[in-house]
């Protein structure tokens, strides 16, 4: 017997085509999840930050978190980048002879990382045992130590490499920002915000947190300008001068949108944040998979008509 | 009619020594690993959370597993019942790699004692890639040794048992063939996610089309690769004329796959990337540059009767998808913020011992099982 080529070639594009569907329909299909009306979140105002490091240590209190020592002398917390026992840190940025705040050459500028808490979460969407969640009415992400197998596939598909997992931990679990969500329950807001000095970091609802972003991307660099300290909607205002912001809001439509919002004086890909399509990664992701799961309907198919094939060959073998 | 029969012969020859030797010396190091922790046998971190393990052992073990699943396809979905010798060796070779990715998996994950969890329908994401291919591959690894207990039940004379299991054995066939097509599609999804920490080169949405063929192809040369080590050390029945068929098969399909490979890139508008001269470009030129010569010569006639040029390109071809999946799964990937993996001692004697264990179990199966069909 001669294989057919047809019969093959048959096969293959009949494959080829099951396997093409879920790939295209990943291109062409909706956009993944929307903003939610009563998402909490935080503004970041990189212009406005002074590199203190103040929200570090506050943080580092709220969470009961270790310090960190980096370098030999072990005096105190200096931790180089997030870990597993650093939530939020603040970086620098630097050019040249850094003289000028804020600005992109030879200047300088501070930026701070934690937890994004996207509007379509890369990590949500990968848990295998649900340990990662959002939460369905404040948005905010949170880890399930008790769900967690410790795959850290949360930690490949985050984008801004949030997560983080006790290495030297026989029983280690995920470790990352959860906006002080246990703050929150008392009426009090994420540490971080609370002990800003200079408002650069601001608590709020993401529509409001918004409202102002835009409302700051419009101010004119050098004329004063009142400043809500800690929330948003606070009445402790500090009058500052306006810099020279880049017309751009960090995380608004970025990766499918966060809900921790950006300003700064120096474009975000030098401040080490990642340049990432609007549509999330984790909505193309989903729509390749439910293409072909939905219902179980293709794999039931696929199934039945295994089965019919099989028997075409048991019964040609005994015949 | 020939049927299958063990090979006979001495267990404890060197080979199986010297891999005993290399599996005692692992055990050392997974000891360490669940007494420390994971940081401390292992460079993994939290910008290269999945190394060598999770690439290595998982998901090239299992695409190297892919041989009983290619060959089964040969067999039941394209009608060629001539290719039935080779589908027992081919899928005992896929019952060790499936089952040691499982055991792989326990020693990688950090919560291992809580592993159940995928397994409860109140902690299953629906929406997670990485639960689809824990799931299937926990089944397929159940499908596998059932559709492989006749060689067994052959052994230990349960002929009742045999006969039953050869009446609903169309069931776990029909399985075999599913839960391979689903989950080597989505070991490729599993990236999709990573987005912009994967290197264009290798990020597409086509990336399970692109996992689902390169297993197949994978599968038809470990068939290929396998049978002409055990046949030139073994008085097995000669299936070169299967073989030589086979690898007709394979040249078309790998014909298929490049088109595709290199069109996505292309309409992409990422080719550029590959002939910069950087590593990452260099890897993308080998792994297919891998696929191409092998197949221009399984294009010619002549050359797929030669067993020579046929196991060479068997082996090519094997290189060239074990180094798509590395590139796809650690070279590719880059966290950025200047992390770097290159994988530790103790990671590299752990797969090397779970390596040896499978290596181990193979000659002992042989021998002692009725797996090839002697001459």
């Amino acid at each position: 017997m001669k294989i057919e080529r047809r019969d093959f070639l048959k096969g293959l594009a009949g494959s080829a085509v099951l396997a093409m569907a879920p790939a295209a329909s990943a291109i062409a299909a909706s956009s993944g999840k929307t903003r939610l009306p009563d998402a909490l979140g935080l503004l970041y105002d990189s212009t406005l930050c002074v590199g203190c490091q103040t929200c570090m240590v506050a943080c580092k209190k709220a969470n009961n978190m270790p310090i960190e020592y980096s370098g030999s002398q072990r005096l105190w917390d200096n931790p180089v980048d997030l870990s597993s026992k650093t939530l939020n840190i603040i970086k620098a940025y630097e050019n040249g002879t850094p003289k000028v705040k804020d600005r992109e050459i030879d200047g300088y500028a501070f930026i701070k990382r934690q937890c994004m808490h996207c509007v379509d979460p890369a990590c949500v969407s990968a848990c295998p045992a649900s340990a990662m969640t959002k939460d369905a009415k404040t948005g905010i992400v949170s880890y399930n130590k008790d769900a967690c197998i410790g795959c850290r596939y949360c930690q490949v598909a985050c984008p801004f490499d949030i997560p983080k997992f006790e290495w030297d931990n026989p029983f280690p679990k995920i470790v990352k920002c959860q906006l002080c969500n246990h703050l929150l329950v008392n009426g009090q807001i994420p540490a971080c915000a609370s002990e800003c000095p200079t408002g650069a970091t601001l608590f709020g609802p993401v529509k409001d947190l918004l409202i102002e972003a835009e409302r700051r991307q419009t101010m004119i660099p050098g004329k004063y300008y009142e400043f809500p300290v800690s929330e948003v909607s606070s009445a402790k205002k500090q009058v500052h001068k306006a810099r020279n912001y880049i017309s751009y809001i960090y995380g608004k439509n970025d990766g499918g949108g966060t809900q921790t919002l950006m300003l700064a004086g120096v474009p975000f890909n030098k401040l080490g944040l990642p340049m990432l399509p609007d549509r999330s990664y984790a909505a193309m992701a989903e729509n390749i998979q439910h293409t072909l799961y939905k219902g179980m309907i293709l794999p039931i198919l696929a199934f039945g008509g295994l089965i019919y094939l099989v028997k075409r060959v048991e019964k040609n073998k005994k015949e | 009619m020939k049927t299958e029969q063990p090979l006979g012969g001495r267990i404890l020859t060197p080979a199986f020594l010297i891999c005993g030797l290399l599996f005692l010396i692992s055990l050392i190091f997974i000891a360490k690993r669940f007494i420390y922790g994971l940081g401390a046998v292992s460079n993994l971190s939290d910008g290269y959370p999945w190394g060598l393990w999770i690439a290595f052992d998982v998901v090239i073990g299992t695409a190297l597993g892919c041989g009983g699943y290619a060959m089964a396809l040969l067999v039941y979905v394209f009608n060629k019942g001539e290719y039935h010798p080779l589908v027992r060796p081919a899928l005992m070779t896929s019952l060790f790699g499936y089952t040691l990715a499982g055991v792989a998996v326990v020693i990688d994950v950090g919560r291992y004692w809580q592993l159940y969890n995928i397994f409860l329908p109140w902690h299953m994401n629906l929406n997670s890639v990485l639960l689809e291919v824990a799931l299937c591959v926990g089944a397929y690894v159940a499908v596998l040794w059932i559709e492989f207990s006749p060689a067994f039940l052959t052994k230990f004379g349960g002929e009742n048992a045999k006969a039953f299991m050869n009446k609903i054995m169309f069931v776990f066939i029909a399985l075999g063939i599913l839960l391979p097509t689903m989950h080597q599609s989505s070991l490729g999804t599993v990236m999709v996610v990573a987005g912009s920490k994967l290197n264009p080169l290798w990020w597409t949405p086509l990336l399970p089309l692109l996992f689902l063929m390169s297993c197949i192809f994978l599968g038809y040369a470990i068939v290929v690769f396998e049978s002409s080590i055990t046949g030139s050390r073994y008085p097995i029945a000669d299936e070169s004329h299967l073989l030589e068929k086979v690898s007709g098969v394979m040249a078309w399909l790998i014909a298929a796959y490049l088109v595709i490979r290199f069109a996505d890139l292309i309409i992409r508008g990422h080719l550029g990337l590959a002939f910069r001269g950087d590593l990452l470009g260099n890897m993308f030129l080998l792994e297919n540059n891998l696929l191409l010569i092998p197949m221009a010569f399984l294009f010619i006639p002549a050359y797929r009767k030669n067993a020579r040029v046929m196991f060479f390109c068997a082996v090519s071809i094997v290189l060239a998808a074990v180094i798509y999946r590395f590139n796809t799964y650690i070279i590719g990937f880059d966290p950025g913020n200047g992390w770097h993996y290159f994988p530790s001692v103790g990671e590299l004697f752990i797969t090397l011992g779970i390596v040896s264990l499978e290596i181990m179990a193979f000659l002992y199966f042989i021998k002692r099982l009725p797996i090839y069909r002697r001459s």
